[in-house]
């Protein structure tokens, strides 16, 4: 089951960031989000592992259903949330003072995992995946800051896969990061469905064409049009989203 | 042209404040090291560990003061440090904004009170409190096997110097150490809360780990100000030029020595003995300040390259 997100709402203060919102994201697809600047893609995000409510006034209204259990609901802890729904930010940003080893392993430890030949197992297993062990299988003892940006970025989503989340939340991952990385980052985000429900901002048109099977177009908080992707690149509905997408605004 | 001229004026001007402030740094160690050649030439290096002093006898050691200076100040530290990384904690992490800035204001308020004030209530209050409270505590229990905490207790000693340098650098640790910790990037704190972090989980795996190093730097720089403090630590430390046993004893420091004993001085080799105290004084507080500028300098060189 994938992710039903009905009437949904945020602020930060009295800004009201998503207005209304109501959306289905299906399970083993990749979902990108894009519009222009400000409208809204990365609270909507944020939202949806409950990571807007860490910012001081920041506010929620509606619901969010994930596997058809609301995510705000009264008893949910978000922190189990978070845990089952990883978030990986636009700019990379492993722990500095930690190896490539630990940056991997800190969520496994956070979440009171002790044995050490466990650990080393999900360790390999989440750099494999993330496609970055060949890199780094021999300096895993090194700190994370010797790495280039993409590989930081590829390290900071092994770190996600490694505590074996449902769904992974992208906010433009490859914003910082030049063309071979996002490169290297797309083919992985097209392998990594397979195992997990992908929702991705960005605001490169091409990456969104290229990666996923469904896009909504947000403009103001509010998503103007959603639909597969083919549809929203080929034949767009609406006046606005073909503007934003033919580049003529945004 | 105009411009350029001034920009150059403003330069060499700059340069030669720059360079005034080394002179001047330069110039107080000669003077120094000159004021102390009388017991440099008598006791050479020994005259640092040698634990006698007593003017009469025109015998002058520095050891009871560097103890008494090193413990009292370690003693601060212990205490001041959690509860200093407590405060910064709170105040960037988990208060609300309307309680920030009064309670910022209220710890920085604190480093404002002269010092003669914190000695006075060291006498008043603490003393008797240490004397009538605290340490029967302690030596009717770890003290009957530890003599580090055995009696008596007359109040003033070196446990109320310790808690009156704590309760003084406590705004210092605090204040720097809630700088540090406010350049930990927001980035930092999200990535611990999206691998399912809770509030403390967060802040000790990014923020404190994070701001190590400047916090390290933070407590250098109190420990710093214990150790040059002198005139709350003079009025309850005991002013007794022994080695302590207990924490309770009394005791002496390099800078309530000098500020006690020098007009008192009256021989030629007892002034010389005061000023090579100072002399050390100096040094140590150089020393550690170094240290704790590296220190806080290393984190923020952290900070850019995750940028
Ligand atoms: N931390 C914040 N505090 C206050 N307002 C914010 C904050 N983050 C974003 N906003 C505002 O919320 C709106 C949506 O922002 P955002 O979701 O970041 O847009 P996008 O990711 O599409 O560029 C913008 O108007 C932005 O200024
Ligand atoms: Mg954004």
């Amino acid at each position: 089951m994938g992710i039903e997100v009905n009437n949904l709402n945020a602020w930060y203060g009295d800004l009201h960031a998503i207005k209304d919102i109501n959306l289905n994201i299906p399970k083993n697809q990749v979902t990108a989000l894009i519009g222009p600047s400000g409208c809204g893609k990365s609270t909507f995000l944020r939202c949806l592992n409950r990571m807007h409510e860490v910012i001081e006034g920041a506010r929620v209204k509606g619901e969010i259903l994930v596997d058809g259990e609301d995510i705000y609901g009264s008893n949910v802890d978000p922190v189990t949330i978070r845990y089952r729904i990883g978030m990986v930010f636009q700019k990379p940003n492993p722990f500095p003072t930690m190896s490539i080893f630990d940056n991997v392993a800190a969520g496994l430890k956070l979440n009171g995992m002790r044995n050490k030949k466990k650990i080393r197992e999900i360790v390999e297993q989440s750099l494999e995946a993330a496609g970055l062990w060949d890199e780094v299988s021999d300096r895993l003892d090194k700190n994370a800051m010797g790495l280039s940006g993409g590989q930081q970025q590829r390290l900071c989503i092994a770190r996600t896969l490694a505590v074996n989340p449902e769904i992974v939340l992208m906010d433009e991952p490859t914003s910082a990061l030049d063309p071979i990385s996002t490169h290297k980052i797309e083919e992985l985000v097209h392998r990594l469905k397979e195992n997990y429900t992908i929702v991705i901002v960005t605001h490169n048109m091409q990456q969104a064409a290229r990666v996923s099977d469904n896009t909504a177009f947000f403009l103001n908080g509010e998503v103007i049009e959603y639909n597969t992707t083919k549809h929203i690149f080929s034949n767009p509905s609406d006046q606005r989203t073909e503007d934003y997408i033919t580049g003529r605004f945004g | 042209m105009n411009i350029r001229f001034g920009d150059r004026l403003f330069k060499i001007v700059a340069y030669i404040f720059g360079a005034l402030i080394f002179i001047l740094f330069l110039l107080m160690i000669a003077k120094l090291y000159q004021g102390s050649s009388a017991t440099i030439n008598q006791y050479g290096l020994s005259f640092i560990f040698n634990s006698e002093w007593s003017p009469y006898n025109d015998e002058f050691g520095a050891w009871p003061f560097i103890i008494g200076t090193v413990i009292s100040s370690l003693l601060a530290l212990l205490i001041a440090a959690p509860v200093s990384i407590g405060i910064a904690i709170y105040l960037v992490e988990i208060a609300p904004r309307w309680i920030r800035t009064p309670v910022s204001f209220l710890v920085e308020l604190l480093a404002a009170i002269p010092s003669i004030v914190y000695g006075l209530w060291g006498i008043f209050v603490l003393a008797p409190f240490v004397r009538n409270h605290i340490a029967p505590i302690f030596t009717e229990t770890l003290g009957t096997k530890i003599p580090l905490f055995a009696g008596p207790s007359y109040g003033v000693g070196l446990l109320t110097a310790g808690i009156v340098l704590a309760i003084m650098i406590t705004p210092t640790i605090a204040s720097i150490s809630r700088e540090v910790i406010s350049t930990v990037p927001n980035s930092q704190r999200e990535a611990a809360y999206a691998l399912g972090a809770t509030k403390w989980e967060m802040i000790s795996t990014s923020v404190l780990t994070y701001a190590r190093s400047g916090i390290l730097g933070a407590m250098i720089i109190g420990l710093g100000r214990a150790i040059g403090e002198t005139m709350a630590v003079t009025m309850v430390i005991g002013n007794s030029p022994e080695i302590p046993k207990s924490i309770f004893d009394p005791a002496y420091t390099m800078a309530s020595v000098i500020a006690n004993e020098f007009t008192e001085a009256t021989s030629n080799l007892y002034v010389s003995a005061l000023i090579e105290i100072g002399l050390l004084l100096f040094f140590v507080t150089i020393f550690v300040n170094v240290i704790a500028r590296l220190l806080v300098w290393s984190v923020s060189r952290g900070t850019q390259e995750v940028k």
